[in-house]
């Protein structure tokens, strides 16, 4: 094969040399996005006085959105791989209502209920899934249904009534704080160190994958970008846990969603399931040829999603600290938005974990500075919408320019 | 004679490429006017420009047509005129019927109620012109596509048409077809309509042209009538890649091994209608270090042959053995052909050979993601060195590993769809139709490419619709028609008089 060596592919990528402006240009989504969220934050900072920012208000923020940012990660997958999911709103209620059920009605111990209840997730999101993948039944089709069916089995199983209040071990789950193991005076010691060692740490791996790919080409972010995004980590999580570490610090929830969050983005970047996800989504049948087992990925990311919804029932139930019919309503919509508003396309194949968490926690400071400032639900909704628009108006437009 | 139409300093960019570079282009009232070059030398791109594909505020230069300028915005402004375009990628409604097709935004309607009766009546007609028996009633899906293309042609015809352009016509066509659709050309042309033609088969435009224009890297390199000669085609060739190509199949040196691959007794069935028998009894077999070519007309079943061999992707109610080096094996899913090292080069790169929107990369490892990972975890540098590896072996013209191959040309995306099966190391490869809509140079290197394979060991089926490929590469020919094979030649009997008498005579 040798012989086919030609000089001009390799020459003219070491042409094409990377530039600041076109690096950015061509990153516009990722930045942009990021840079969305920085001029969201800061202009509520400013409109509310400060009280965006306030420790309080920052854990308060992040308990809000914890059960959409788990569902996002779920969806994400999902919708990378071209499809969809509607049901995950009834699932929340339906899952909320079976732990209220299993652990006040029949007193069933916290950690048995929560396995009972995750193993509910999971075997929704598999019949779900076994007929969009195995049968070809239209998701929007099977999960509107799913919809419909769990929401009514969740008032079933209430029988019309809130249930509650449940064991403190469980309320934990939603409100509880991760100990101060260092004892420091005034500040959360433990918090502060995490945040540190967790920067530190991400610095850390960005350099070695750095070193890594200029070992075999160019790299392809501009050092002073690099350096740019690197000293922005580790600014934004030691200011985010020193804010933390004035309240209470770090709320077990946030370890939970750091944990999904680190869990999924090295499962679809760094993993071949992850990558084939991705190619399902892109070109069904390309991958398919190219022997990529479709249908029990497919299969998988449903069973997946009902597992999220499932946690983000029980982390939602904790919360409350009750079941209530109610509860979970009109969720798959905030989660979807979310997962668009993040850059994944409607069309399956694009996306990632940390861009609709983004969107997640970008919708979430929304609602949470209107409230604040006592925006009513009524315009609230309206902005929202309005920014989705935006977002995925943004999304194509870009693209074309690139095209 | 005076000049239909004159396109006088075009010049149209991109972002970061100019298409077209002050292209002149004269071709006169009535005649076929053939415009050739290399993919990306711009000759899409021209046509985009004529027909108003992109407005005439977006590109440089007049169009005057019948000596008028004129400034077209969007298609509808050159239909008005009569200036039909036909796309390479047919632009019909699958699940609508013919009638439907050929009046889609043309509607036969008064105040947007249509009259039925005359819509089917006045599509008889034109199918009628472009020698099409089908009823009007039928949906195109169930249409080959060298009917299809028809349709398209008599959807034009439906419209006023003076100047009729055709890009890559017969890209899709088998030889019939493609003869009988540069009859209808000729046609055309003594009934006084102009015709453009763009197309990569320079026998078809030897054959119908009267002028030929060539571009290269999106400038006018010379304009010359067609002498009907055996010469036309190299002078064709020189001017187009600006050198002499001595020869068009590169040579090699033959070393069979044993039968590396058997397919015995095999029958299949339509993948819908369980009653359409389409393969029968196949009998087919495949050396180590050969080629064999599968020649057929188009709908002979080889490229359903191909796939139900490879994990049965294709049909249903399979039957027969695949014998790997004498030892029968199971190859019922895609993945099983895969591991026992058979891999399929689709026909259609971009409906099943690429994701589009995904990296060079991405595409090339995306078959045999186990050799780039441990365990289920992607090793980032040893997929990049591979990326590397394979965009140096193929001379995969990019600007860098992680563009995405949408961007690509059309040669340039079969190299990665050749490299990720390459990267799977197969001991087989079904390559079906390698080389469509690809220009002469790609062809050449996909060719040496094929040729190191065989030497490497591999066997090779080639499936081709071009008898001259098939002649020029082949060690063996196997002619198909009608889901049978009818027929064997070793390579230095055959030619393309045989091959057409072994299918006309197995028929009927």
């Amino acid at each position: 094969m040798q012989q086919v060596v030609n000089a001009p592919a390799s020459s003219s990528e070491a042409e094409n040399k990377i530039t600041i402006g076109s690096y950015i240009k061509a990153n516009m989504r990722e930045y942009g996005l990021l840079l969305a969220l920085i001029v969201v934050m800061v202009s509520f900072q400013i409109m509310t006085d400060g009280i965006l920012m306030k420790p309080l208000n920052i854990t308060n923020l992040v308990l809000q959105n914890s059960y959409i940012v788990i569902m996002a990660i779920g969806m994400l997958l999902v919708i990378v791989a071209g499809h969809i999911d509607l049901s995950v709103g009834s699932v929340v209620g339906f899952i909320g209502a079976l732990a209220a059920v299993l652990m006040v009605s029949y007193e069933v111990p916290v950690f048995i209920a929560v396995i009972i209840c995750l193993l509910a997730g999971v075997a929704i999101g598999a019949v779900q899934g076994y007929w969009v993948a195995y049968h070809r039944i239209p998701a929007f089709i099977v999960t509107l249904a799913g919809m419909l069916v769990f929401r009514g089995l969740t008032l079933a199983l209430l029988q019309g009534q809130s249930i509650g209040p449940f064991p403190t071990t469980f309320q934990r789950l939603s409100s509880g704080f991760i100990p101060d193991l260092t004892g420091m005076e005034g500040t959360h010691g433990l918090t502060l160190l995490l945040g540190a060692v967790i920067s530190l740490y991400l610095v850390y791996a960005n350099f070695r994958s750095r070193m890594a790919q200029q070992k075999i080409a160019s790299a392809e972010e501009p050092l002073s970008v690099f350096i740019l995004q690197n000293g922005l980590i580790l600014f934004a999580i030691n200011y985010f846990t020193l804010l933390m570490a004035g309240y209470r610090g770090l709320p077990n929830v946030l370890i939970v969603m750091a944990v999904l969050i680190a869990a999924y983005s090295f499962f679809t970047s760094r993993t071949t399931m992850g990558r084939r996800i991705y190619a399902i989504g892109g070109n069904e049948k390309a991958a398919r040829l190219s022997g990529v087992n479709t249908q029990k990925l497919t299969f998988l990311a449903f069973a997946n999603m009902g597992f999220l919804a499932a946690l983000a029932g029980l982390v939602f139930a904790a919360r409350l600290n009750s079941a209530s019919p109610k509860a979970g309503v009109a969720f798959e919509l905030d989660v979807i938005a979310a997962v668009f508003i993040g850059g994944a396309s409607m069309s399956g194949g694009v996306g990632t974990v940390v861009g609709a968490v983004i969107g997640a926690f970008l919708m979430g400071v929304m609602n949470n500075g209107m409230s604040i400032m006592s925006v009513g639900i009524d315009y609230q909704q309206v902005i929202k919408g309005l920014v989705l628009l935006a977002a995925v108006i943004f999304d194509v437009y870009n693209k074309k320019k690139a095209g | 004679m005076n000049a239909i139409l004159e396109m006088r300093g075009i010049t149209k960019t991109f972002p970061g490429v100019k298409a077209l570079d002050n292209v002149n282009l004269s071709v006169e009232e009535g005649e076929i006017h053939a415009l050739v070059g290399e993919n990306g030398a711009g000759k899409s791109t021209l046509m985009k420009v004529l027909s108003g594909v992109y407005p005439h505020n977006e590109f440089e230069g007049d169009i005057l047509y019948r000596g008028e300028t004129q400034k077209f915005s969007r298609i509808a402004d050159s239909e008005e005129k009569g200036i039909i375009i036909i796309h390479q990628e047919l632009a019909l409604v699958p699940l609508l019927s013919i009638a439907e097709n050929i009046f889609l935004g043309n509607e036969t309607a008064k105040g947007g109620i249509i009259d039925w009766n005359e819509a089917h009546r006045r599509a008889k007609e034109v199918l009628g012109k472009v020698g099409l028996s089908e009823p009007t009633t039928t949906k195109i899906t169930n249409l080959g596509t060298g009917k299809q293309q028809l349709v398209e042609i008599a959807k034009a015809l439906s419209k006023r048409v003076e100047l009729l352009i055709l890009d890559e016509p017969t890209s899709s066509l088998n030889e019939h077809d493609s003869a009988a659709l540069l009859e209808l050309m000729l046609e055309f042309k003594r009934q006084g309509i102009t015709s453009i033609i763009i197309s990569h088969k320079l026998n078809e435009v030897a054959y119908v042209a009267d002028t030929i224009t060539v571009l290269r890297d999106g400038q006018t390199v010379s304009s010359f009538p067609c002498e009907h000669g055996p010469e036309i085609e190299n002078r064709i060739i020189k001017e187009m890649v600006g050198r002499e190509l001595t020869n068009r199949f590169p040579p090699r040196d033959v070393a069979k091994g044993d039968v590396i691959m058997e397919v015995k007794d095999w029958n299949v069935y339509h993948h819908l209608h369980s009653d359409r028998h389409l393969i029968r009894d196949v009998n087919i077999n495949v050396r180590a270090g050969e080629i064999v070519g599968i020649a057929g007309l188009m709908g002979a079943g080889r490229t359903e042959l191909a796939m139900s061999v490879f994990g049965r992707s294709y049909g249903q109610k399979i039957s027969g053995e695949v014998r790997l080096k004498g030892a029968p094996v199971d190859v019922s899913d895609i993945n099983k052909a895969v591991e026992l090292g058979i891999a399929y080069v689709t026909e259609d790169r971009k409906e099943y050979g690429l994701v589009l929107e995904n990296s060079i990369k991405n595409n090339l490892t995306l078959a045999n993601l186990e050799g780039v990972s441990r365990k289920g975890i992607l090793d980032d540098q040893a997929e990049r060195r591979v990326g590397r590896e394979y965009i140096d072996k193929m001379n995969i013209r990019c600007s860098s590993m992680l563009q995405d191959v949408v961007n690509l040309s059309g040669g340039n995306q079969q190299k990665v769809v050749l490299g990720k099966w390459l990267y799977s190391n197969p001991e087989v490869l079904i390559l079906d139709e390698p080389t469509r809509g690809i220009d002469v140079n790609a062809k050449f290197e996909i060719y040496t490419i094929i040729n190191e394979l065989a030497a490497q060991g591999r066997g090779i089926v080639f499936i081709s619709s071009e008898m001259p490929e098939l002649l020029g590469m082949c060690d063996r020919i196997y002619v198909m028609n009608e889901g049978r094979i009818v027929g064997e030649l070793p390579a230095s009997e055959a030619s393309q008089e045989k091959i057409m008498t072994m299918i006309v005579k197995s028929d009927g």
